[in-house]
């Protein structure tokens, strides 16, 4: 009994989705040494990594948001935003030590506009940050114009472009790692995490289990408004150029890269480090193929496909196993369903 | 078997993962499988240039494509042209940084952000590779020579004229529709437009708006159809680039407003024929895209060989072309841009 128990955990364990991503990964890896004899090279990693480090830190703050049921899809205007303001604050005299701050400021902000707007005016995320995309877009048009910024001073941007000393490892990268640890952390081992998942799964008993869930929801937004703010800093540090349409289509790259990490789009159930994995993922697969001169589109089609495939197969596969499970259960009633059968208890 | 009934959930999970997994890997596998016959490494030292523009698929970029090909077959060279969808600095970036892990010859590259690509270019020119910028320069010190179309002032010059000879009597409201609204040449040509305009013989024309369509057809029509309405006086939008023009082309034939709005600008003669020959646009300008490729593949392989290093003051010549000699800022001219009418459209194809 013991020795099927084990075999049991294990398959299950096995068969865990960030198992299933390490698996593509070590399959694009592989793939990848074949197509570009370059693509096995600790630069070339540090490249492919340091791309989608805003896409990455952002996502970070959306598994959150996802899991609890909600999306914000402002993000990348949040970015915009911010990229414009710094670069307005430079260029009017005011130093970066107080325009970073400043500007993270301003994105606890805008997620507090978000926030207030979805949990008390009670209109779906949906709407509010769809409104709040072009808002935001808008505003940092009307801050910096047609203008682009970027005089910043060399210790700025190499934050944004330069590795830590004596390694390939990007600065950015550090800031991901560090940020991604620390979600992880509070959203899978504390009560703060606990809250999240109950308002995910069903809000309302949340609630009455003594949930805030105005103040949870509102903290979220506010997280993702800062996070949003920060890959804009990341951003114009990487590219040591401050536009207002800096950002612009990061959205969806955001909540493809936490799709793929098997985060329920409905909420509930997700995990951090299925999002880091499939963050790398996405970034191994379009660095390999523009490594192996695959056009442009068919780099899209790629990511599409497998975005597709990663939500509905599982779904399918769900669908497949309850018909069987009900046949199994038809035929031999003690079996089947599960559900219905008390809760196994020691003897 | 209380414990099998307990327990049997992760089975069906466990089956479900299964079947994602084989079936991920099987899509990963077929996306990624027809490439590898491309993936042929180029020989070490062979002349191996390519070219990246502000995005893919724009007919105006696959011309120049075409005359770096012409010269890539001349020189006996390899050429590609790889760049992103959208035409953003941060996405070229990656495409640079992927062009210096394949260790490529030289970079042909017009800059979407001239300062957002400049450190991936100084990295890039930091290991070995020359950089040469067309049709958009990146910022200063991250190229090794700029190919410009045809000069700044020049341009800005024959735009106004255009708009001169379109409007009735030199007179009347003109807007402009441009691309993006950080693209170094367009706004250039903009500024020399509004210098120009200050001019006594312009003075009957009037800007009254500049919008950006950001080279994207949708974005461009709705910009057009914006100053139609927001303009209703319009005598003239002139659009310097190739998509913007045939935009606004399409936008004037919907919307009846053909022939009473007059449109001119920059863009290629292929793309605009139809709507010449029926008469929206009676006159547009470019230079001759292909030789610009042309040129820029040439100058990256003299760079590469080491015949120039891009120098103001070093002179070289092109089979076809000519004599060029290196300017201010590492810059040299294509030649003089080319008006296209009705009677004279048919000469030329690209």
């Amino acid at each position: 009994m013991s020795g099927r128990l084990f075999t049991r955990e294990y398959a299950h364990w096995l068969a865990r989705w960030e198992v299933l991503l390490i698996v593509i990964i070590a399959a694009l890896l592989w793939l990848g040494t074949r197509l570009s004899p370059v693509f096995l090279s600790a630069q070339n990693f540090s490249n492919l990594t340091v791309g989608e480090m805003e896409i990455a830190i952002i996502a970070v703050a959306m598994t959150l948001i996802i899991i609890a049921g909600e999306i914000d899809l402002s993000v990348e205007s949040m970015a915009g935003l911010a990229s414009a303001v710094l670069g307005f604050l430079w260029a009017a005299g005011v130093p970066l030590s107080i325009g970073i701050p400043l500007v993270l400021g301003m994105g606890i902000l805008g997620g507090l506009l978000n926030g207030i707007l979805v949990m008390r005016a009670g209109l779906p995320s949906l709407v509010v940050t769809l409104g709040t995309l072009a808002l935001f877009r808008g505003l940092a048009s009307v801050v910096l114009g047609p203008r682009a910024i970027s005089n910043f001073p060399a210790e700025f941007t190499a934050f944004g472009f330069g590795n830590v000393p004596g390694t390939a490892v990007p600065w950015p990268v550090v800031v991901f790692a560090l940020l991604a640890a620390i979600v992880g952390l509070a959203l899978h081992r504390t009560w703060f995490g606990r809250q999240v998942f109950a308002v995910g799964k069903n809000q309302a008993t949340a609630r009455y289990s003594g949930v805030p869930v105005v103040r949870l929801k509102t903290g979220l937004f506010m997280l993702s408004g800062l996070l949003a703010a920060l890959a804009g800093v990341i951003l114009t540090s990487r590219l040591s150029s401050a536009r207002s349409d800096a950002g612009t289509g990061m959205t969806l790259a955001v909540v493809t890269a936490v799709l793929l990490g098997g985060v329920n789009i409905f909420g509930g159930s997700g995990t951090i480090s299925g999002v880091v994995l499939a963050v790398f993922t996405l970034a191994v697969l379009q660095n390999a193929l523009r490594l192996a001169d695959v056009s442009t589109e068919l780099q899209s089609i790629s990511v599409g496909l497998l975005l597709i495939v990663s939500v509905v197969v599982p779904n399918l596969a769900r669908q497949l196993a309850h018909i069987l499970q009900r046949a199994r259960a038809e035929r031999n009633p003690t079996r089947g369903a599960p559900e219905r059968v008390p809760p196994y208890t020691p003897a | 078997m209380q414990f099998d009934v307990n327990r049997s959930e992760p089975k069906t999970r466990l089956w479900q993962r299964a079947v994602a997994v084989t079936a991920s890997l099987g899509l990963a596998a077929t996306a990624l499988l027809p490439t590898t016959v491309g993936a042929t490494p180029a020989a070490q030292g062979a002349l191996n240039v390519a070219f990246l523009p502000k995005a893919v698929n724009n007919p105006y970029f696959d011309t120049a494509a075409n005359g770096a090909k012409k010269a890539a077959s001349e020189l006996g060279g390899q050429f590609k042209q790889v760049g992103p969808s959208e035409a953003t600095g941060a996405a070229q970036v990656q495409f640079i940084q992927d062009l210096t892990t394949q260790k490529v010859s030289a970079i042909g590259v017009s800059a979407a952000d001239p300062n957002a690509i400049a450190p991936a270019l100084r990295a890039a020119r930091g290991a070995g590779i020359k950089i040469v910028g067309y049709d958009s320069s990146p910022a200063e010190g991250a190229y090794d020579v700029f190919v410009n179309q045809a000069d700044t002032q020049g341009i800005g010059e024959a735009l106004v004229q255009m708009a001169c000879d379109e409007a009735p009597d030199c007179a009347g409201d003109i807007a402009i529709l441009s691309a993006t609204s950080t693209a170094t040449n367009q706004n250039a040509w903009i500024a020399v437009m509004q210098q120009t305009l200050q001019q006594a013989q312009y003075s009957g024309l009037n800007l009254v708006d500049t919008v950006y369509g950001n080279d994207d057809d949708q974005t461009s029509q709705q910009q057009a159809q914006g100053l139609l309405q927001a303009h209703p006086n319009l005598a003239v939008i002139v659009s310097p680039t190739s998509v913007g023009i045939a935009s606004a082309a399409k936008v004037l034939e919907d919307t009846g407003n053909a022939g009473t709005v007059q449109l001119t600008g920059l863009g290629t003669p292929n793309s605009l024929k139809a709507y010449v020959k029926d008469g929206t646009i009676k006159e547009f300008a470019l230079w001759n895209v292909s030789n610009l490729g042309y040129l820029t593949y040439y100058v990256a392989a003299k760079l590469v060989a080491g015949e120039i290093t891009g120098a103001p003051g070093q002179t070289f010549s092109v089979p076809n072309l000519g004599d060029y000699t290196i300017g201010d800022k590492s810059t040299i001219v294509l030649g003089p841009p080319q008006v296209f009418k009705a009677d004279n459209i048919d000469q030329f194809d690209f």
